[in-house]
């Protein structure tokens, strides 16, 4: 069986799942049958993917299925782009069915998430394999539908239903974006097979005009600011292990539809492109992190966060997009594969964390951090998988992280080989802009562990709070083993990563599997070089030595007591640092330009027993100043036409009467 | 049997930064106690504490998790590696290959990250207010160290550190300006990065402005022994890392022998001497900034990257 077939016949066995949940409804073991079963077609369609991308010389094989318009049919295709983010899309789709089996019991409803759960991972392999512009269509529609109805799945809490509706709106603006972009690409020819999109030539014109559409499109998608609003509403609505695959792997597709028409459909691209994606992506890193840094709400903060590695991801992209376009082979083999590899450890380790927040939610049935706290000693395996997917978010050595922004870096470092002035201005100070949200990823996730999982509970339900089950602890850890490998063992992932490469580009990166001790060597060793294995290698034998020495010649004494706090003795858990008083540094520096952040402190006169007040005022200047207009113009000229529905029939046929005129006239003139 | 000399060599450099690091932190103690006509402790001062650290009982605070009581290891050991990553008295030694300045930055990071959680988990205000301005202090200082890593990869064409210090010590580099910026940038980094005046004092305790003391407040016996050791470590692997990059001088080649190895141990203690009492001239002349001035500081930091990094292309190209 020819390794496409496989791929759909897995997709078609998702599909009869999704059938089969609705038929289950109202059993009780539908949670148990259906995630089960979604756990076996992901880990069969993982495996066949993974042995495709390691298989490296096979040839792209395709297939065409009779259905779908009359005269195209529907293709699909699996190459090597194909294949990893199908990786990529498994995997996640793997560990969150093992969390589903564990999670999935304490759902309200688990009849509005078990049928839509299959169909979105169906959505989501299918418009990574889709080789037509029509099916690739119909199955991004698919899986934005798919992801809106888990979305939707508790719709009686309290936002979720404008988060529904945001999502759905913005979803559309997208697809939108997405068929102008497609029908630009075809030409007036109109052949809609990737194939022929690839051979045509297309006019800089259109090519601009094809990137502004898939910047809107698949960017809207991925969460590029300012298109992201929909995306830290919709996000944490979902139940967890959605919320993992939306931000997991469902902006993961976007990219993907981004490479797939940016990259391959249209050819050589040209310098100014790279220009407008840097800009956005670094904008968008850092835009997003503050955000993140803002926020209290645990799932929001992660989504936020998913901003910020997007916009990471684009920087790479923007920087592979410059060095091809001036034909710097090696630079921006460096640049497109470390962006994949972002791709890659972000899918794991943002999984990881909303699988944490699950933990948290289900055991606390609290999202907000300022009522949570102190739960490193209740749910000690949890909040250990959570430390490791947040030394990883982080960009800390020895973890995944850190190795594909360090690969970002090394290739920041190749842009004075840029003939362009603007780009050989514009590279360092987005590298300043990845290395201030890399610094401020790291506070944002200090404070998000923390508050949550360290120090004293600030409430009831995180005193009482529990371990979860096992499996739940089981994705977490299997996730949490996976950002350790990738980080100590970077160099394989890297040659698994060159037939993408070779395939888009027509480069590669070094093979690194020849270097000594398993290093990575972008470029040349004596340029730069990084060893994670020896990295931990190191950290792990100083550390016993420090264990041993210490506790061969120091005392051992111990003592438990009360905390020492200077000798001030705060007696409530609330006079801890919350969530928002740790943001306060980083609020009072970035918040006053990015958020308009005010702080109000309300004193009370001497005398009057009032306590006194801080209340922060903060502004999301994007919505504010973007979307609260359209929405508003929006609902008036609405209000305005609402009037048309009350005329009567005599008015009807006089304006019925009156179109047609003007219609005529405007014939007459035109021709 | 090529592989056992280098490990030795590199053993020697791990052991020489860890017996080095509290003498030159007692050393700018005593120098600055002398620069205000005070009589001072004696350099061996630090050691002696950590010794009697080491011999008395923890105080653990009722609610405090394993992370608290792992953090003195994890953050002292990524220290300890980094400070063993950068060349001292020779180059290529054998870790130098592992990590380049990018990656040590970001070991600092590591043990920044520990070190603001622990800050975080007993659950008192001091913890929070530590950790709270110790990663916006690290949110700033970032970003302008990597413009400087940035400037230095311009010049020398690489972000490794014995290939920085082989290129800026035996060809003929000449005096930059753009040089001259990183290197003003790097110190300003530097102070902020190891908690000196003025952005933060070392030397206080009890009060608000306080940042890195305030975060570790919890601790007490062997475990403040470990993070007082890691702070010393810093110290001298930031200014290890100015000597290394931008004066380079006597600095022994890899594989040049007993001899040349000497003498750059030698001229390598005159460096930290010299580095030091500097060090100790500037804490005394300077009053320490209030919190938010901190921004100003390493704003000035990050546009001296900035101007010497565009300043490398102008001059590059003309």
């Amino acid at each position: 069986m020819s390794a496409v077939v496989l791929q759909i016949a897995c997709v078609a066995g998702l599909l009869g799942l999704a059938i089969l949940a609705i038929v289950l409804s109202r059993s009780k073991f539908s949670t148990a049958v259906i995630y089960s079963a979604t756990l076996a077609v992901s880990a069969i369609a993982l495996i066949g993917s993974i042995r495709w991308l390691l298989g490296g010389t096979a040839n792209a094989t395709g297939l065409t299925l009779p259905i779908g318009l009359p005269w195209l049919g529907a293709h699909f295709r699996l190459d090597a782009l194909a294949s990893f983010f199908l990786v990529v899309v498994n995997l996640g789709g793997a560990s969150a069915s093992l969390y589903g089996l564990g999670y999935g019991h304490h759902d309200p409803a688990p009849h509005r998430v078990l049928p839509f759960f299959p169909a979105f991972l169906a959505g989501m392999n299918l418009v990574v394999l889709a080789d037509d512009a029509f099916s690739y269509l119909l199955c991004w529609e698919f899986m934005s539908l798919a992801s809106w109805a888990l979305v939707m799945a508790h719709h009686r809490e309290p936002g979720n239903a404008r988060a529904g509706y945001v999502y759905l709106v913005m979803a559309s603006f997208g697809t939108l974006a997405l068929l102008l972009a497609f029908g630009l690409l075809a030409g007036p020819a109109g052949d809609y097979g990737f194939a022929a999109i690839r051979a045509a030539q297309h006019t800089p014109y259109v090519a601009a005009l094809v990137l502004i559409l898939m910047l809107l499109g698949a960017g809207s998608k991925a969460g590029l600011v300012p298109l992201h609003v929909w995306l830290p509403l919709a996000h944490p609505a979902a139940p967890s292990h959605v919320s993992a695959l939306m931000s997991g792997v469902m902006t993961k597709v976007a990219i993907y539809g981004f490479i797939r028409v940016i990259f391959d459909l249209l050819g050589q691209p040209t310098w100014s492109a790279s220009v407008v994606v840097l800009f956005l992506g670094g904008i968008t890193a850092v835009m997003g992190i503050l955000y993140a840094m803002m926020e209290k709400d645990l799932k929001r903060l992660l989504a936020y966060s998913t901003i910020e590695n997007v916009g990471i991801i684009f920087v790479s992209l923007g920087l592979a997009l410059a060095f091809q376009a001036n034909g710097l082979k090696l630079a921006a083999a460096l640049a497109f594969t470390a962006a994949l590899f972002h791709v890659l450890n972000h899918s794991f380790f943002k999984s990881l964390l909303f699988f944490g927040a699950g933990a948290v939610l289900t055991s606390t049935g609290e999202r907000d951090m300022d009522k949570l706290g102190g739960l490193i000693h209740r749910m000690p395996f949890t909040s250990f998988a959570v430390l490791v997917g947040c030394v990883a978010i982080s960009a800390l050595p020895p973890f995944n992280g850190f190795v594909s922004e360090w690969l970002i870096f090394q290739a920041v470092l190749q842009s004075p080989e840029l003939p362009q002035w603007a780009l050989k201005i514009m590279v360092p100070a987005v590298g300043a802009l990845l290395a201030l949200a890399a610094a401020l990823a790291a506070a944002c996730f200090v404070k998000a562990y923390g508050v949550t999982f360290l120090g004293r509970p600030r409430s009831l339900v995180a005193e009482a709070a529990a371990e979860v089950d096992r499996y739940s602890l089981a994705a977490m850890f299997i996730l949490a083993a996976l950002c350790l490998l990738a980080g100590i063992l970077p160099g394989p992932v890297i040659d698994a990563l060159s037939p993408v490469s070779i395939e888009i580009l027509g480069s590669r990166m070094p093979i690194q599997a020849n270097e000594a001790w398993l290093s990575i060597v972008p470029i040349a060793e004596s340029r730069s070089s990084y060893n994670g294995l020896l990295v931990m290698v190191f950290i792990t034998i100083s550390a016993s030595l420090a264990v041993y020495f210490i506790h061969r010649f120091a005392s051992h004494a111990l003592r438990r007591g009360p905390a020492w706090g200077c000798g001030f003795p705060d007696p409530t858990p609330a006079a801890q640092y919350s969530g928002g008083s740790f943001a306060q540094p980083i609020r009072r520096v970035f918040g006053t330009l990015v958020f308009r952040a005010r702080d109000h402190v309300e004193m009370p006169a001497p005398g009057d027993v009032r306590p006194a007040r801080l209340r922060i005022e903060l502004h999301d200047l994007v919505w504010e100043g973007m979307y609260a207009p359209i929405a508003g113009t929006v609902g008036f000229c609405a209000d305005r036409l609402n009037r048309l529905q009350f005329l009567t029939i005599r008015r009807y046929l006089s304006l019925v009467f009156a179109t047609l005129v003007t219609l005529l006239l405007v014939l007459a003139i035109w021709s | 049997m090529v592989v056992i000399s280098d490990i030795v060599v590199q053993g020697i450099q791990m052991l020489l930064v860890l017996l080095l690091a509290p003498l030159l932190t007692g050393f700018v103690r005593k120098t600055k106690a002398r620069l205000v006509r005070r009589q001072g402790a004696s350099v061996f001062q630090p050691y002696r504490d950590l010794l009697r650290l080491l011999r008395k009982e923890v105080v653990l605070a009722d609610n405090a998790s394993w992370l608290f009581r792992v953090t003195p290891y994890v953050t002292f050991a990524a220290i300890w590696v980094a400070a063993a990553l950068v060349p001292t008295f020779a180059t290529g030694l054998l870790f130098n290959w592992t990590a380049d300045l990018i990656a040590i930055v970001a070991l600092l990071g590591s043990a920044r990250f520990f070190l603001a959680l622990a800050g975080m988990d007993v659950g008192t205000s001091f913890g929070g207010i530590g950790s709270s301005r110790e990663v916006m202090i690290a949110a700033l200082a970032e970003p302008a160290m990597l413009l400087i890593v940035f400037c230095m990869a311009l010049v020398a064409g690489s972000t490794q550190l014995s290939t920085v210090a082989d290129f800026l010590g035996s060809s003929y580099v000449g005096l930059r300006v753009s040089l001259g910026m990183a290197l003003v940038a790097l110190i300003m980094v530097a102070l902020a990065e190891n908690a000196r005046i003025p952005v933060d004092n070392p030397a206080t305790h009890l009060e608000l402005t306080m940042v890195h003391e305030a975060m570790v407040l919890e601790y007490s016996g062997r475990h403040l022994a470990m993070i007082e050791f890691g702070a010393f470590l810093k110290l001298l692997l930031y200014i290890s890392l100015i000597a290394c990059l931008f004066f380079p001088w006597k600095i022994a080649l890899f594989g040049t022998g007993p001899l040349a190895y000497t003498i750059g141990a030698g001229v390598y203690i005159v460096k930290l001497a010299v580095a030091g009492f500097l060090l100790a001239l500037f804490e005394t002349a300077t009053a320490k900034m209030r919190v938010f001035r901190v921004p100003q500081f390493l704003g000035a930091a990050l546009m001296l990257g900035l101007l010497g990094t565009l300043l490398l292309f102008v001059s590059r190209s003309f």
